[in-house]
């Protein structure tokens, strides 16, 4: 398809008649093929590889998207990190201090990784309400919070403040 | 003292470079030729006071002079000298600096080689430059002073993020701003030429040599880039498509295509406007990329403390000097005009389609670094884009890329045909054809998708190697003489452009074994216990505790062998640094030409036994990504060497206006 869109800069070559106009009416025609496929391409990659990221406010909620993959976010909340027999499978609960999601991880941590530290964990909630984590993020330095974490913490907060108004 | 010295000369060059970004443009277009050769003056004094200021900061660092805020939030006592050097860059202030630095080198180099330009050419070159260097030194200044003083003076700095306490710290950020800002160069030719009007293959000839470098320079910060996030973070992968890599990866992408096209507006004519065009793409991309690295929007090792001010002056730049070159660029480019005309099948459209092809590879990939910020920024939403979208989208447009580049080394210029580009191809076709479907099953593979994957690979580099040797084959057919004639005969140009296609060959070799076989584990061990991957065994012997300057480490000693012999003993280490409290994994790798074995500890696991969580990996053929990409490397260095740039370079200072080859003029004629 590529080929053929190479080509348009052969169409510029000034030349009259009708011969001409049709060849350049075919170019238009490849041209909008090749962006057509592209976009294509593009569009079909954006939908089976975008994933959303939830707070765990949102999660309790239920404004997840069911068996498909999303990101949650939050703080490990302290003294909810066990792991299993096998030294490998480690539980832990993710907070934004209004509500808790818990989670499943079995691989190696990252660094960063600690009770009372921001995470980010890849996954889909299984049926009794566990989020199976693939992937576990923390962050680089230990005085970065990631901006999505941030956002969560502070929009609990905010809902948190607002109840205590209310009562 | 030392900080007010170097902060002064960073006024002074901030001073001198306000001069050059005006009284040489100025000089050009009025005539004027006193204010014309000041830029020469302007871009050398420009540069020893930037140098100076970056000697100064470094000996700040050098001598912990924690009165300076910059070195006190990045260094340390204990820090061993060289990351106190490095850690000079390792700020978002110092890094800054280190930009600015390297334009003013480059400032200095292009008024040092441009004897045989005409002046007018020159001052013109000189004064955007000046002008790019004007916006980033009064950025620095206004709001990213790197040499800041803080009162009370603390006692102990706050250290270098272990991350960064490594040799990918002297080399990556340095090569990788030598190749974002060599691409100012291409840029001023490009805005110089719409300047003046003079856009011919002369033109291309000047511009060239300095955008190849700028690209190998560019190449060589993404290799180490990846190299050390690939053995530094512990993770086992070579890229992530992580945005701040995407940031690297849209300048080379455009700069790739901005070199081919180069090629053609140098040999043929043709092209100019498209390569004006790449040009400004090319460093507005590095801007941009400096600007999604630097500005923490985005969420990586790169980011710092976010300060608002610091994105808006940065954006105001960006919107400054894309918007402005894009308009003159509408506004000229028209009159410039085409020449010279090509058939349907020619080398000029094998190397347009593979332009448009890493035009567009770009594109998807700014697509997809900057869709989660918009989303974000229009809170509808927060996603991320993984790997998976640029693995979907990317492959398919370097698949015809590379059918291409094949295509491309045998097609004549102007007008091939297809029987004769069969004639010529057609031995590369079969023996790609066998090897790609062969190779598969012959490696022992059998799930159909392992099977497309690992042959549409093989395919991609063998069709470039064949072709590449098709094409020198035709070429040393007409040259006479034994065959050692025969290839000292080549210009280096062309040994450059092998180089780099069978660069490119290597680096696709690598990323399909790699991906089709490599192996990982991760597994629970204790002293005593194996594990096999990938036919090598690693053997867990002991652990133990150990001191460096500033941290204190876990060693594991890990034996690894192959069918019961021994091969040698690998020590992961897992850190914890003094100042940060911060834990690190040193991962240990048996590295070796076909490929590498890997292992890194994970943690403790407390059963009383000294069991650690540990990963280990085989990842055949990894190390051909970096020998692939240094091919690609010398490639660009070879073609600068060639002869022709300095004979070319003695024979215009004669005749100044006279260029050698126009074949636009040819043709009318």
């Amino acid at each position: 398809m590529s080929a053929e869109q190479g080509t348009q800069g052969a169409a510029e070559a000034p030349s009259g008649g009708i011969k001409s106009r049709h060849k350049r009416f075919l170019w238009i025609i490849f041209g909008l093929a090749f962006f057509a496929a592209i976009v294509a391409l593009v569009l079909n990659a954006f939908g089976s590889s975008i994933t959303y990221f939830y707070s765990p406010t949102q999660v309790m909620n239920n404004e997840v998207p069911q068996g498909r993959a999303f990101r949650v976010g939050g703080m490990v909340e302290g003294g909810s990190v066990v792991r299993a027999g096998d030294g490998l499978t480690v539980h832990f609960k993710v907070t934004d201090t209004a509500e808790t999601v818990a989670v499943v991880y079995t691989g190696i941590l990252p660094d960063l990784f600690a009770e009372e530290k921001g995470v980010v964990a890849q996954g889909r909630l299984d049926d009794h309400g566990v989020f199976q984590a693939t992937q576990v993020l923390a962050k680089h330095d230990e005085n970065y919070v990631a901006p999505e974490v941030q956002a969560a913490l502070d929009e609990a907060h905010k809902t948190r403040a607002a109840q205590t108004l209310a009562q | 003292m030392i900080p007010e010295i170097g902060q002064f000369a960073l006024v002074l060059a901030a001073l001198l470079m306000v001069v050059q970004g005006t009284l040489p443009l100025v000089g050009a277009s009025k005539g004027i030729s006193a204010w014309m050769t000041l830029s020469r003056r302007t871009a050398q004094g420009a540069f020893f006071f930037l140098a100076l200021a970056l000697g100064c900061l470094i000996y700040s660092f050098i001598v912990n002079d924690f009165s300076v805020l910059n070195v006190a939030n990045n260094s340390n006592t204990k820090l061993p000298v060289i990351y106190r050097i490095a850690a000079s860059w390792g700020s978002h202030e110092g890094s800054i600096l280190m930009w600015v630095f390297m334009l003013g080198l480059w400032s200095c180099a292009v008024s040092i080689f441009s004897k045989h330009l005409p002046e007018e050419m020159t001052a013109r070159v000189l004064g955007v430059m000046g002008l790019v260097t004007t916006g980033l030194l009064f950025f620095l200044l206004l709001t990213s002073n790197p040499f800041d003083r803080i009162f009370p003076v603390p006692l102990e700095g706050r250290d270098l993020n272990p991350l960064l306490q490594d040799i990918g710290m002297i080399l990556h950020p340095p090569m990788l701003y030598m190749g974002y800002v060599g691409f100012s160069v291409a840029f001023a030719f490009a805005i110089a030429a719409l300047l003046g009007g003079r856009l011919d293959a002369t033109w291309a000839r000047w511009s060239r040599p300095w955008t190849t470098l700028a690209w190998c320079f560019l190449t060589v910060g993404i290799l180490i880039g990846s190299w050390w996030a690939y053995y530094e973070l512990g993770w086992g992968g070579w890229w992530f498509w992580d945005p701040v890599e995407n940031a690297s990866l849209m300048p080379w992408l455009v700069g790739t295509a901005l070199i081919h096209s180069l090629a053609v507006t140098e040999k043929r004519g043709t092209f100019k406007v498209w390569t004006v065009l790449l040009a400004i793409c090319t460093f507005s991309l590095s801007l941009l990329g400096t600007f999604l690295v630097r500005s923490g929007v985005l969420t990586s090792v790169h980011a710092f403390a976010t300060d608002p001010q610091r994105g808006m002056f940065i954006l105001t730049f960006l919107a400054l000097v894309i918007g402005g070159s894009l308009a003159l660029f509408a506004f000229r480019a028209p009159k410039v005009g085409t020449a010279g005309t090509f058939k349907i099948i020619s080398r000029e459209s094998a190397l347009l389609a593979n332009n448009v092809l890493l035009t567009v590879a770009c594109g998807t990939v700014l697509l997809g670094t900057l869709y989660p910020l918009f989303l974000d920024a229009l809170k509808l939403g927060k996603i991320s884009v993984g790997p998976p979208y640029f693995e979907a989208v990317f492959v398919p447009l370097m698949a015809p890329l590379v059918f291409l580049m094949g295509v491309g080394a045998v097609a004549r210029w102007k007008e091939s045909t297809l029987p004769d580009l069969w004639a010529r191809l057609r031995w590369a076709a079969v023996i790609t054809l066998v090897a790609a479907v062969a190779l598969p099953f012959i490696l022992g593979r059998t799930s159909p998708t392992s099977v497309a994957l690992l042959a549409l690979g093989f395919a991609m580099a063998f069709w470039i190697v064949t072709a590449s040797l098709a094409g020198f084959f035709d070429r040393v057919k007409h040259v006479e003489g034994g065959f050692r004639e025969k290839l000292a005969r080549q210009p280096r140009s062309f040994w450059g452009m092998f180089a780099a296609h069978i660069g490119v060959a290597v680096f696709i070799i690598g990323v399909t074994v790699v991906k089709g076989f490599e192996a990982e584990r991760d597994v629970r061990m204790m002293p005593g216990d194996t594990v096999s991957v990938g036919g090598y065994t690693f053997r867990f012997e002991s652990i133990e505790d150990r001191s460096g300057p500033n941290y204190h480490a876990t060693r594991g000693t890990f034996e690894l062998s192959k069918d019961g012999k021994a091969i040698r003993k690998l020590y992961p280490e897992k850190r914890v640094y003094f100042a940060h409290g911060m834990p690190m994994t040193e991962a240990a790798i048996d590295s070796g030409f076909f490929g590498d074995r890997y292992v890194s500890l994970g943690e403790p696991i407390n059963d009383g036994k000294q069991s650690w969580s540990a990963r280990v990996y085989h990842k055949p053929f990894v190390t051909w990504i970096w020998y692939g990409s240094l091919l690609m490397t010398l490639g660009g260095l070879l073609a600068i060497s060639d002869r022709r740039y300095r004979v070319s370079a003695r024979r215009e200072t004669a005749k100044p206006s006279l260029s050698p080859l126009e074949p636009a003029k040819l043709e009318k004629a």
